[in-house]
């Protein structure tokens, strides 16, 4: 079977046709969705890309979450069953919308970044980090002004001990990320919320490394659809 | 205008011809006051003088600057890749397979200064409403920014707010952004520039044009409310000298919601594929004036506007506000009746406002005569009735008169040879850690950081690269190139000589990314047109323009004059920005700047020549605080074989990098390369000190493919272009070697007095 993801658009989503591209990338069928649909169209998996949805200007993502796609997807997400991928716009919403605890602020310098960044993915148990190695340090790019991650001391002291911080930035956070955490999953593991963007970094050509690739094929191993074979 | 106790209709004024009206306070002359006076064969309206007033204004209607500019066209090459020229919101190009890119320049210097942030800001948004109005998708922006010296206490509130409105307004919009250029002087420290650049892509068949053809047809205003915001922007701000009362005019700078601008261009892109669109226009300075008058006088002449049904933030507004609002994040679209409701439907699925204002209407012959006839009503009264042409293409143009200042000569005469030279190789290298470290030639890194030049997940090349290179589409290999520069040393120096040296290094700077230029914008950033000695300058460095796009081949396609940018007497120093635009056919044969690895060992060339010029050069501001003798001289010839060169070397694969000489000269360029790489190189030179701190033009730094070394020094020797050889690529130092001796510098070190300016300045980020 292919799989068919689907990728929210929001009024004010930007990488929206980045992910369907990193979708299309590793064989899979990206299926746009329209945020003012409560209709997930039968997709396998879900993201929730990166962007400033609906300007961001009361709190980013705080009115993406009350979307009428949102209805369909926050419980098929917490039940475990739906995969969801939340990317730095997209982890806010999950934030928001309480599939994901913490809460994303201001960046430390209260300026906008955009860099290349090394991440260590810490767990490689979630639908979106299957294949990779517990440890492997990868390149991806962040690109964000309110990335710096804030979390209760006992939401953080869960978190680790549940193995629910999926990455976190190598080299010191670049944004003021409690414990440099770059990215979180749900108590299932099907819900990911990562600040820095894999789906730029699935081409040499456009990205600084083709590391982010991972990220589309686990999702597409968790499925159980065909993964294709790295290409180099 | 708004204390006006009730309405000024054309009823009125014609019974009352001596009722003065505030044309002065608005920027117009009295004899061009005189000559509205007479088109109308009465007194205007507020709301008529509101619209002359604002059309008028140097900013929209290039009065001074025409005569100058007219030689783009007239000494334009031929090019069959201009599908359309100067004169509509941008020039576009054809660059292949069916592809056609628009791309232009604009400046937003002084509402930049008034208000920093808003003012980048909307400077963006403005630039990238005119590339969707040819129908084109934006898909990139690109920012030239100078600022006063960089201690100075006001840069620090300048300089941030200005990178915080294009990153803001940027980023939120979606746009990446992919190059630029960063600048300190003196003379900008009341008068930064702020030039936003934005390119478009689309098919040959999408061209929409500024037009209201057919009778009958709609006018639709669709986008933002208007509010009060900008009001007299464009006459007032734009068109004067800051004096002390600079603080007052706060009001006037518009305020920018780049959400809005994204829905806008995702909502007009749907409606032009639906068809459902005849003619467009957005509303930039000027507003409502300029968006009516423009689109009936390119249309049958003829429009009826009934203005009172304009959606508004602020219901207090008169008619006169209405007519001169900037209100950003607005289009004006002429619909055919029949697909009206098509068109409204579209909007409202992007939460889109729109609202059917008037319509497009027949003219007599008698009127057309007269320019045509745009009439509008407030509540059923008329308060505008006049031949739009008369405002939007009739404007007062003026031969200013201009003499070269007598400094000129002194300025010459002062040549940097009297300059004292490093003894040593400790000066020599300290020096060339000064020049790094310099604001002008340092990592901007701090400023860069800010934007997002990933999205869209097309860029191929962006800052810090030579050029900036996006991919068209997803489905193809085909990719544009583009750079700006302008050196404002130089051109205060010998503004025909520096305009074209600005010219040949962003022409120098494509091809160096391995794409071939094609086309020229430009954004003439210049002092008070009223002083001789500065229309003396602009008249040189416009000739200088023109006549070098003739020698390239590279037409004009537009652009944006600049005046006024200057406090009392002291103007800035003349700053033409220019861009150019290049294609390449496969993007996976683009050139870096680095020095990257698995390059060790690799063979490095100088290509061109290198003379002893160093008017004008970082090396004679940083070292010295000197500004004297010429510029480098100015070779077109030696700039096509260079550019050929590099394009042909990377269609072949000869070369695995190319940086282009400028600022610093090979200095800047070595250090740069091996900083971008993290790998060191090994050079031998004759003269060290000339050939690191001179700045000769069409000079590039090439590292050969190992193994195709000959290939390469053939290619330069069959088109004429000098070249030596320099070194290797490799270690982990700039290591530089000559007859009597030599000196290393660790990349470390290097790194620390590239990287620690802006910072240790602006803040550290983290």
């Amino acid at each position: 079977m292919t799989a068919r993801v689907g990728v929210v658009t929001f009024p004010g989503s930007l990488d929206d046709s980045d992910a369907a591209r990193a979708v299309r990338i590793v064989g899979a069928r990206p299926v746009s969705l329209w945020h003012d649909h409560a209709d997930l169209h039968g997709v396998d998996a879900v993201i929730l890309p990166g962007g400033f949805s609906y300007g961001d200007y009361l709190r980013c993502g705080a009115i993406a979450r009350f979307a009428p796609v949102m209805t369909e997807l926050v419980p098929a997400a917490e039940s475990g069953a739906l995969p969801v991928l939340g990317i730095c716009n997209g982890f806010q919403i999950l934030c928001e919308s309480h599939l994901l605890p913490g809460a994303l602020t201001r960046n430390r310098s209260l300026h906008f970044v955009n860099r290349e960044q090394r991440l260590r993915v810490e767990s490689a148990s979630t639908a979106w980090t299957g294949e990779y190695a517990p440890g492997q340090e990868i390149v991806a790019v962040l690109k964000s002004g309110e990335g710096n991650y804030v979390a209760a001391p006992e939401t953080l002291e869960e978190l680790e001990r549940e193995g629910r911080v999926v990455a976190r930035y190598v080299g010191g956070s670049p944004n003021g990320s409690q414990r440099d955490i770059a990215g979180v999953s749900n108590e299932h593991g099907n819900v990911v919320g990562l600040m820095p963007h894999p789906e730029h970094a699935v081409d040499e050509l456009t990205g600084p490394s083709t590391d982010g690739v991972g990220f589309f094929t686990s999702v597409l191993a968790h499925l159980g659809a065909p993964v294709p074979t790295p290409s180099g | 205008m708004s204390e006006a106790p009730h309405l000024d209709t054309v009823a009125t004024a014609e019974t009352t011809p001596d009722t003065p009206l505030p044309y002065a306070e608005l920027g117009m002359a009295g004899d061009e006051y005189a000559r509205v006076r007479a088109i109308l064969g009465r007194r205007p309206t507020s709301a008529e003088l509101a619209i002359y007033s604002v059309m008028w204004s140097e900013h929209c209607s290039y009065k001074s600057s025409k005569v100058h500019l007219r030689q783009f066209g007239e000494k334009a090459p031929d090019s069959d890749a201009l599908l359309v020229g100067m004169g509509e919101n941008a020039g576009v190009v054809d660059v292949g397979d069916g592809y056609a890119v628009t791309f232009k320049i604009e400046s937003h210097n002084h509402p930049s200064y008034v208000e920093p942030h808003q003012g980048a800001a909307t400077g963006v948004g403005g630039i990238v409403r005119d590339i969707l109005t040819m129908g084109a998708r934006p898909v990139a922006v690109m920012d030239a920014l100078r600022f006063g010296p960089v201690d100075a206490p006001d840069t620090r509130r300048v300089l941030p707010g200005v990178v915080s409105g294009i990153s803001f307004y940027g980023n939120c919009l979606g746009l990446p952004n992919i190059g630029g250029e960063l600048g300190f002087a003196p003379g900008y420290a009341a008068n930064p520039l702020v030039n936003a650049l934005c390119v478009g892509v689309m098919r040959h068949d999408d061209i929409t044009l500024a037009q209201a053809p057919g009778p009958g047809n709609k006018v639709v205003l669709f986008g933002a409310t208007t509010g009060p915001d900008g009001i007299g922007g464009a006459s007032v701000l734009a068109s004067a000298s800051f004096d002390d009362e600079s603080q007052a005019k706060r009001p006037s700078v518009q305020v920018g919601d780049p959400f809005l601008e994204k829905l806008l261009v995702e909502c007009s892109l749907e409606l032009f594929r639906e068809g459902l669109v005849v003619g467009i226009q957005d509303l930039g300075a000027a507003g409502v004036s300029c968006s009516t008058t423009e689109l009936a006088a390119a249309g049958t002449g003829g429009m009826r506007i009934e203005l009172d049904r304009v959606p508004l933030r602020d219901s207090r507004l008169t008619p006169e506000e209405i007519l001169m609002s900037e209100s950003q994040e607005r289009m004006m679209a002429i619909v055919e009746p029949g697909r009206l409701d098509a068109f409204m439907a579209t909007c409202e699925r992007w939460n889109v406002l729109a609202t059917e204002i008037g319509e497009v209407t027949e003219v007599t012959a008698e009127e057309e005569k007269r320019g045509g006839r745009l009439v509008m009503s407030w509540h059923g009264e008329t308060i505008v009735d006049m031949p739009p042409r008369t405002a939007s293409d009739e404007g007062p143009v003026y031969e200013r008169p201009y003499t070269r200042p007598v400094d000129q000569d002194a300025l010459h005469e002062d040549d940097p040879a009297r300059l004292p030279r490093p003894e040593t190789d400790d000066e020599l290298r300290a020096q060339l850690l000064r020049v790094l470290a310099s604001p002008g030639v340092c990592d901007p890194r701090w400023v860069t950081e800010q934007y997002d030049h990933y999205v869209r997940g097309n860029t191929v090349l962006a800052t810090p690269d030579d050029g900036g290179m996006v991919r068209l589409s997803d489905d193809t290999t085909r990719g544009i190139a583009l750079a700006t520069d302008g050196n404002g040393r130089y051109t205060r120096l010998d503004p025909y000589t520096g305009t074209q040296a600005g010219y040949a290094e962003a022409f120098r700077n494509v091809a160096a990314t391995g794409a071939r230029p094609l086309a020229v914008t430009d954004c003439l950033n210049f002092g008070s047109p009223e002083d001789p000695g500065v229309m003396w300058q602009f008249a040189e460095s416009t000739r200088g323009l023109a006549d070098a796009c003739e020698v390239l081949g590279t037409p004009v396609t537009g652009g944006n004059v600049s005046f006024y940018n200057q406090t009392g007497e002291t103007a800035i120093h003349p700053t033409p920005v220019i861009g150019v635009l290049g294609v390449i056919d496969d993007v996976t044969t683009r050139l870096r700047s680095a020095f990257g690895h698995g390059l060790d060992g690799a063979r490095l060339y100088l290509l061109g020549e290198t003379r002893a010029e160093l008017g004008g050069s970082a090396w004679a501001d940083v070292v010295h605080g000197h500004l004297g003798g010429h510029p480098p001289r100015v070779d077109l010839t030696a700039e096509a074989s260079l550019a050929e060169v590099l394009a042909t070397a990377a269609e072949e694969g000869l070369a695995t990098m190319a940086h282009d000489l400028s600022d610093g000269g090979l200095a800047a360029a070595l250090a740069e390369s091996a900083l971008r790489g993290g790998v060191g190189c090994e050079v031998r030179l004759e003269d060290p000190f000339t050939e690191l701190f001179s700045e000769s033009t069409a000079r590039a730094v090439v590292a050969a493919r190992p193994g195709a070394e000959t290939a390469l020094t053939g290619l330069c020797s069959r088109h004429d272009v000098p070249f030596t050889t320099l070194g290797t690529v490799g270690g982990s130092s700039l290591v530089v070697r000559h007859a009597s001796g030599g000196f290393a510098v660790t990349l470390d070190e290097l790194r620390e007095a590239h990287a620690a300016k802006l910072p240790a300045v602006f803040g550290d980020d983290g």
